[in-house]
């Protein structure tokens, strides 16, 4: 008989802060460090931009991991906007976490504008996990889903 | 309990004589004993004043849009009550001076749904002496422990001292269960993530979207809400799979996050009997842990922890884990 068999190709959000992730991000691809192509960036001019519906959409229309990236804490191009990201966000994957959605699928990421290998290594190891875990059932919209 | 309706009723009608006040907010009868609701009352229209075991709900929330009509009210509080009045005020949400405030006595409030699951049926009133409930039937009188009673959200209790009040009525030591405040929170921190997802999926897919636990919340005081608008994609309409429930629930308790007192009206009104306190109370937990400890409403010029920050907080990734 043959073995039917589906490939679950990944879908990683990324959302980068505009002044040192997005740059960051630049940098690996000028330093020709690669990142997987499952990565998907959307640049933000502030990581605490990202409203926590983003993260929860971002599953919705089929994302199977979420990564935020933005400065290190205290080098925010606003001065502030980051220590808010991280209270918002800590608080808000806790939940994901409560609800029973893998722990491992949201993550915080701080990558400043030098770190291109760094960019490169977290998002690797992002892809390599979330390949790991396999398709996001628990936070699927299957009206969304093709 | 009797005496203290009583109290209420006489303070409640010598306010109302005396012109003190114009409008007394309080808790009416229904077509039964256990069937009582929030109720407005007048000079000339005091029938049905009620204050006993029934009495579950939290009053701050009314006077939102009482106090903005202008006359003086006087609302009874039970303590946990007070801290949502409290939060409100902080949020410029009621005119402090428009509104009287009695804290009264609380020893928790009983649910009639668990009285007829233990067998009690044709409840016709119920009456409390000290850890027991005698409760009068159709078919005669049974007795049964009090705890077994309480109502989900008195189950555990925040507090018994009153956050605000001008007077207080106040004729026995009120019942206090606090330490077990987080004990089902924990229980479902110890599950495995298969066992919590589990959990959720039961419970919230018998939600029927009817934003009762919206409606009640004293923190949901926003007039343009997100779910009334029909671009968000999540407006008022029916369950269509398992995530838009998730959705509903998981936005409606970080809207609230910081603000929540935990006063337990969400799970009180919830049709379906599920457990949203815990949703609210796992918010307040984790905000304990790690911004340390707040009590919403404890203090009317406190700073929600959700607004605020400092520049050694934990990182996501410390409290939550998500790094293998």
């Amino acid at each position: 008989m043959q073995e039917i068999t589906t490939t679950h190709k990944p879908l990683i959000v990324a959302f980068c802060c505009n002044w040192c992730s997005y740059a960051g991000a630049d940098l690996a691809g000028s330093s020709r460090l690669s990142y997987p192509a499952e990565v998907k960036i959307i640049r933000v001019p502030c990581s605490c931009r990202v409203n926590p519906i983003f993260v929860l959409k971002a599953f919705q229309r089929g994302a199977d991991g979420v990564i935020l990236c933005g400065c290190h804490p205290g080098d925010c191009h606003y001065s502030t906007g980051n220590y808010h990201t991280r209270r918002r966000m800590a608080l808000m994957f806790s939940m994901l976490n409560y609800f029973g959605i893998e722990k491992e699928r949201t993550r915080i990421e701080w990558v400043s504008a030098a770190e291109g290998a760094k960019f490169s290594q977290v998002m690797n190891d992002f892809a390599k996990t979330i390949n790991e875990l396999g398709e996001n059932r628990r936070l699927e919209d299957l009206r969304c889903k093709k | 309990m009797q005496k203290i309706e009583e109290l209420m009723y006489k303070r409640a009608s010598e306010m109302l004589e005396s012109g003190e006040v114009d409008r007394v907010i309080a808790w009416k009868k229904g077509e039964t004993c256990y069937d009582v609701s929030p109720a407005t009352f007048t000079k000339d229209n005091l029938e049905g004043f009620v204050y006993d075991a029934f009495c579950g709900a939290n009053l701050s929330k009314y006077l939102v849009e009482e106090s903005k009509k202008g006359g003086k009210i006087l609302v009874f509080l039970k303590p946990c009550d007070t801290y949502s009045f409290n939060q409100l005020l902080s949020e410029h949400r009621i005119k402090r001076e428009n509104v009287y405030v009695i804290g009264i006595e609380c020893q928790g409030k009983i649910d009639a749904n668990k009285l007829q699951k233990k067998g009690i049926d044709g409840i016709l009133s119920v009456e409390e002496k000290g850890d027991k409930l005698t409760v009068k039937t159709l078919y005669g009188d049974k007795e049964i422990a009090f705890e077994e009673a309480l109502s989900v959200k008195c189950e555990t209790c925040k507090s018994k001292e009153f956050a605000v009040s001008d007077e207080t009525i106040v004729l026995n030591e009120m019942r206090d269960n606090r330490e077990k405040r987080f004990e089902a929170v924990e229980r479902l921190e110890k599950m495995t993530e298969e066992e919590r997802y589990a959990f959720w999926q039961a419970e919230l897919s018998k939600c029927i979207r009817c934003n009762a636990c919206r409606n009640v919340c004293p923190a949901c005081t926003c007039t343009h809400c997100v779910f009334d608008n029909d671009k968000s994609g999540i407006a008022g309409k029916a369950n269509a799979d398992s995530f838009e429930e998730k959705l509903f629930h998981i936005i409606r308790s970080y809207h609230v996050a910081g603000r929540c007192t935990d006063c337990g009206e969400c799970s009180r009104v919830c049709p379906q009997n599920i457990p949203l306190h815990l949703i609210n109370r796992k918010y307040i937990k984790d905000m304990n842990e790690f911004y340390g400890e707040y009590q919403a409403g404890a203090a009317v010029t406190a700073l929600n922890p959700i607004v605020d920050f400092t520049k050694e907080d934990v990182e996501a990734a410390t409290v939550v884990g998500g790094k293998k």
